[in-house]
């Protein structure tokens, strides 16, 4: 059966060629002795040939064959190396400038207007309640660690000539670049680990809900005095995971591809992965710097949350007065308070 | 002082490799790494023409404009260079250049490319010239015994023409008008943004 209608399915191509064929062979009769040194199709294979302005319209970059092994040399011509060139030094060290030193001057105006976020000494309960165990202290610090290290040989990518080139000298710069890229590409391998660890221990905490909107809409307890109920994470933290887990996700994928570079990609594809990831490396380590300084300088009693693990229950009472219920309630081992409305601030 | 650049006359070039070999030859390029290269478009097709393209040594060249460590410079002669040295391999000049020029001899080990290599137009490095460390690195430095690329030199259809770039272009001209067409000067207006008038 098959047989048959493959023998159809020739009949019904050579049918439909044979006029063709046909009229060409009929035509090619006709035609009158060509003049010296023309080909009877009427091209002029020396003078008639394909040229730049002619490939170009065709593709944005001029590709042919070539005979040696390594493929990316069959790209003649890529002119797009001229547009990354303009992005890289036209544009990023700009961009990045600014966005980093922009964050840093909002976070001082922030401090010189708001101050140190401060809990009074007689609310402190002496009493300590566990917030991060030592895994998720690990990781964090793990991840931390990472990213300081990969941030700044990152940005020694962008800035270092600019700015510590000229100090030190090329040769001592040159060495030291060598090894802020292996520690870049190295440490890069703990980063992604230590964000995939904290999206499967975070996750179930950080889901936005009703109480996030509520919080937002108070402020968050940075403008005004009053503090909004939260979990375990507020909606500013909330905003924190999932910068970490998104960010952090879009440089591990484009980072992989620059690990292994042109496995998936070819050489604009390799292009586009740079520009994505300084461009989100950047707006990243603002965001980072914003967190840091919340967690630090900013307010009182938040380091001990990743320090020791333990905060005082009267912090963790006034900043996750939700939290604080909902372990109590779950661990009748764990430290209680009495339970009277938390003061106001 | 000259401008080097380098012209492939496209009409002329029989893909017989010899400059590819030649170059690899002369200045003991390590394997895995073709600093000349020959491209063949439209292949098998009417118009089928072969381009001999290596680095181009560029006006206001992309790889030494992305360089993280600044590790090229620019010689008197318009000639790109860049010092092994200083270079980090980070392969941002291989995404940088139009032409495909810098290459890297290793892939992988998670981006370790090791120091990067390209046409040196003859020219060597940054070492004192015709030193041995100079040649380990680099090659040969044709340029400094006043020889022109060897690529060029040994052209058996005189298609890839080396030197100053206003004689080379007057050569390419010559030939245009004599012979009737040209399929042009490829890669000059990406390389030094301008084209051969004719």
């Amino acid at each position: 059966m098959q047989r048959v209608a493959t023998l159809l399915g020739a009949l019904l191509v050579m049918a439909a060629l044979w006029p063709a064929s046909g009229l060409d062979m009929s035509a090619r009769a006709q035609s009158p002795i060509q003049a010296d040194g023309q080909n009877p199709m009427g091209a002029r294979p020396t003078a008639d040939s394909v040229n730049e302005e002619f490939l170009f319209k065709q593709s944005p970059k001029i590709t042919g064959r070539i005979s040696i092994p390594d493929g990316k040399a069959a790209n003649l011509i890529q002119p797009q190396g001229r547009q990354y060139q303009m992005f890289r030094e036209g544009w990023l060290p700009w961009i990045g400038a600014l966005v980093i030193l922009g964050m840093l001057a909002a976070l001082a105006a922030f401090f010189l207007y708001r101050g140190r976020i401060l809990t009074d000494h007689s609310q402190e309960s002496g009493k300590k309640i566990l917030r991060f165990n030592a895994f998720e202290r690990f990781t964090h610090w793990m991840t931390a660690v990472c990213f300081i290290i990969l941030s700044l040989s990152g940005l020694n990518y962008i800035f270092g000539k600019r700015l510590l080139m000229p100090l030190i000298g090329p040769d001592a710069f040159g060495a030291l670049a060598q090894w802020a890229k292996y520690s870049h590409v190295y440490l890069a391998w703990p980063f992604m680990l230590g964000v995939i660890f904290m999206v499967v221990v975070w996750v179930r905490d950080n889901i936005p809900n009703r109480i996030d909107w509520e919080w937002i809409k108070a402020g968050g307890g940075f403008i005004g005095s009053k503090h909004p109920h939260a979990g375990r994470f507020n909606a500013g933290q909330k905003g924190v995971f999932w910068m970490v887990a998104g960010f952090g996700a879009a440089m591990g994928a484009t980072g992989l591809m620059m690990l292994f570079p042109f496995a998936v990609f070819d050489v604009n594809g390799m292009q586009v992965m740079q520009v994505i990831h300084s461009l989100i490396g950047v707006v990243f380590i603002a965001g980072i710097l914003a967190h840091i300084y919340i967690g630090t300088l900013g307010m009182k009693g938040a380091y001990d949350a990743m320090g020791s693990g333990k905060v005082d229950l009267a912090w963790a009472r006034t900043h996750h007065d939700l939290w604080v219920e909902q372990e109590q309630a779950r661990t009748a081992s764990g430290p209680q308070v009495a339970s009277h409305p938390a003061p106001a601030e | 002082m000259a401008r080097m650049k380098f012209l492939c006359d496209a009409d002329r070039c029989i893909e017989c490799n010899a400059c590819v070999t030649a170059c690899k030859n002369e200045h003991e390029v390590p394997w895995g790494i073709n600093r000349r290269r020959v491209v063949t478009l439209n292949d098998g097709k009417p118009g089928e023409r072969s381009v001999s393209m290596a680095c181009m040594h560029c006006t206001d060249a992309p790889c030494a404009a992305v360089c993280p460590v600044n590790c090229f410079y620019t010689t008197a002669d318009g000639v790109v260079l860049h010092s092994k040295d200083i270079c980090i391999g980070c392969g941002y000049c291989f995404y940088a250049c139009p032409f495909g020029a810098p290459q890297y001899p290793r892939v992988g080990n998670f981006g370790s490319r090791g120091k990067m290599d390209k046409c040196t137009y003859c020219s060597g490095g940054p070492e004192p010239d015709l030193s041995t460390a100079e040649y380990e690195k680099y090659g040969s430095n044709r340029l400094a015994e006043g020889k022109l690329p060897l690529c060029a030199e040994m052209c058996s259809t005189k298609a890839l023409l080396a030197g100053d770039g206003e004689m080379i272009a007057e050569i390419y001209k010559q030939r245009v008008l004599k012979r009737g067409y040209g399929s042009g000067a490829w890669g000059w207006k990406t390389a030094y943004r301008e084209t051969v008038a004719i």
